[in-house]
């Protein structure tokens, strides 16, 4: 019945909304911030653990649509063990994929999280999938305060 | 009227829109609450207008700008007797019901309330009968007060009469909510609120397209709407107040047609209604606006009620067959609006889905976000009726949500 959907919610989304990874909070937590969406109410808190410019341990807490949490879920997973760096050449990467501005995009380079890039074709839906990765940049910054899709 | 009788099929050939494919499927617009579609007879008046009878208005001697004129004065008139107000200078015409709002804090509001005054709403507002009184209380210190609901989603009328003051300036209250569907017991709340000499505003953006307003049985002291809910343009909106507070309020805007004579020195205003319509009108949109008027009058308030409660009837038994559906709102007056939530489904998902089934719903906070905060719930999905919407459209509706569900539990 939901044929035309078989891009933007493929079954790694559902298995990611319906077992999150990583939802649980970092007591000792050296970066921690929340990332609001006020149009749909997607609400999340990231906690990182550094080790130098190293990501040891990433997790989150809060609510959301199955994109955005399939998302911030992926998300946790595929930078831990990264620099600082890495992380955000990632989310440079996965923006232009989502935001569709680049043609060729690496899927490759990406990983697991080529499963959002169907986002591109919903834009009411693409700040849903960047939600997790803004407030990702916020803290690889070390901002503290919230972080706004809008 | 029964559902059968109801011109349901002739109504719908009328809305060019309703004929659609949305994603290859026939559109099922239930989003009604956010904007009504548009019947031909409004489509084509605004093209008449445009290609026979527009000028500016109140400004030339020619011909077109006395056609304009008459045309514009004549929608004044009509929604004057839509509302039954007692003279067409009690209705001014705004952007919609947020700039009404706006303009009777500001200007009402300014000229009236002071610091420690009190200003009197309910918890199921939308943010444009909230926000417009928070700027108001913070330029003059003035105090809002909130009416709290309960769980059904209905005021809590006792509550609400007990912050009733010798403080209080200004009750503001929705008429019927778009985020619940509550129908409030307006009648009560402004015999309450004349008890102390208080004024009501009644924000009627979701009401009047679903029941007949008639302001002067109802006796509020102000009544807003806007043109797009009630199957008109955007663009366009109404301001009725009574005529003794309007003649005492100072003007909104300062500009062309509001004035009766200028100055460097001093310029006076000039009355009602034009007072607080400064500058050039949205001509066109006023005149679809009666269009609309005239349209709805051939159908009759009444019916439109009776088809649309049957609807929501409808709606409501087939959604609580619905495992894991929550109806958020379940006022024992109620408007037709169906906000719900599914059990581990966002509404953003659940709305997302219907689209591409063809289903135009609502998903989100629907500018209430107190409303959202009270019930819990991040967001909700709503299905909004209005009267060319069918039996079969709820239960592709149903369907829908039935199938979405399983998707979620089984892929
Ligand atoms: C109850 C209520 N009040 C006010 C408004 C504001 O109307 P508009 O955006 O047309 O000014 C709305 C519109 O959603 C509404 O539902």
């Amino acid at each position: 019945m939901f044929e035309d959907l078989r891009d933007l919610y493929q079954e790694v989304i559902f298995d990611h909304n319906r077992n999150p990874r990583n939802f649980r909070v970092i007591a000792d937590a050296d970066r921690k911030v929340e990332g609001f969406n006020p149009l749909c109410g997607d609400r999340l808190t990231l906690y990182l653990k550094m080790d130098g410019d190293r990501i040891v341990d990433a997790s989150f807490q809060g609510s959301g649509c199955a994109i955005s949490t399939a998302s911030v879920s992926l998300m946790t997973e595929i930078i831990k063990d990264k620099t600082e760096a890495e992380a955000e050449a990632l989310f440079k990467t996965f923006h232009e994929m989502t935001t569709g501005k680049s043609e060729d995009i690496q899927l490759e380079a990406v990983g697991k999280l080529a499963v959002l890039a169907g986002v591109r074709e919903y834009p009411a839906r693409v700040k849903c999938a960047t939600l997790a990765w803004h407030t990702l940049d916020a803290a690889l910054k070390n901002q503290q305060q919230p972080v706004s899709t809008e | 009227m029964a559902l059968t009788s109801f011109p349901v099929e002739l109504i719908r050939a009328d809305f060019p829109i309703l004929a659609e494919k949305i994603r290859n499927k026939p559109l099922v617009y239930l989003d009604n609450a956010a904007s009504c579609q548009k019947p031909n007879a409004v489509i084509d008046s605004i093209s008449h207008v445009y290609r026979h009878e527009y000028a500016n208005i109140h400004r030339g001697v020619h011909t077109l700008s006395v056609r304009a004129t008459d045309k514009f004065e004549a929608a004044r008139e009509k929604v004057r007797g839509f509302i039954n107000a007692a003279s067409s200078k009690e209705i001014i015409f705004v952007r919609g019901a947020t700039e009404a709002i706006n303009l009777i804090a500001q200007t009402y509001g300014k000229a009236n309330i002071k610091a420690g005054d009190e200003i009197v709403i309910t918890a199921m507002e939308h943010h444009s009968n909230i926000v417009p009184w928070q700027m108001l209380c913070e330029q003059t210190g003035a105090v809002l007060k909130v009416a709290s609901m309960n769980i059904q989603g209905e005021l809590l009328y006792n509550e609400f009469a007990s912050l009733l003051n010798n403080k209080t300036r200004l009750v503001a209250v929705a008429h019927m909510s778009n985020a619940l569907g509550t129908i409030n017991p307006v009648e009560l709340i402004i015999a309450a609120a004349h008890a102390h000499n208080i004024p009501v505003m009644l924000d009627g953006a979701q009401a009047i397209p679903h029941l007949a307003v008639d302001v002067q049985a109802l006796d509020c002291d102000f009544y807003v709407f806007s043109g797009h809910k009630l199957y008109g343009p955007s663009g366009i909106g109404v301001m009725y107040g009574k005529q003794a507070l309007l003649e005492a309020m100072p003007p909104y805007q300062g500009g062309g047609d509001m004035i009766k004579t200028v100055s460097f020195e001093k310029s006076t205003y000039a009355g009602l209604p034009h007072k607080f319509e400064a500058g050039t009108p949205s001509i066109a949109d006023v005149i679809g606006l009666g269009a609309a008027i005239d349209y709805l009058n051939e159908i009759g308030m009444a019916n439109i009620a009776a088809y649309e409660a049957e609807l929501l009837d409808y709606a409501t038994q087939q959604a609580k067959q619905i495992k894991g559906l929550r109806i958020i709102g379940e006022a024992g007056d109620k408007g037709a609006i169906l906000s719900f939530v599914l059990d581990r489904i966002h509404p953003h998902d659940i709305g997302t889905m219907l689209d591409s089934l063809g289903i135009a719903i609502r998903a989100g906070h629907h500018c209430a976000m107190p409303v959202m905060e009270f019930y819990g719930v991040p967001a909700t999905a709503r299905a909004s009726f209005a009267m060319y919407n069918t039996r079969q459209e709820i239960d592709v509706l149903m369907n829908g949500i039935e199938s979405l569900i399983d998707v979620f539990e089984l892929s």
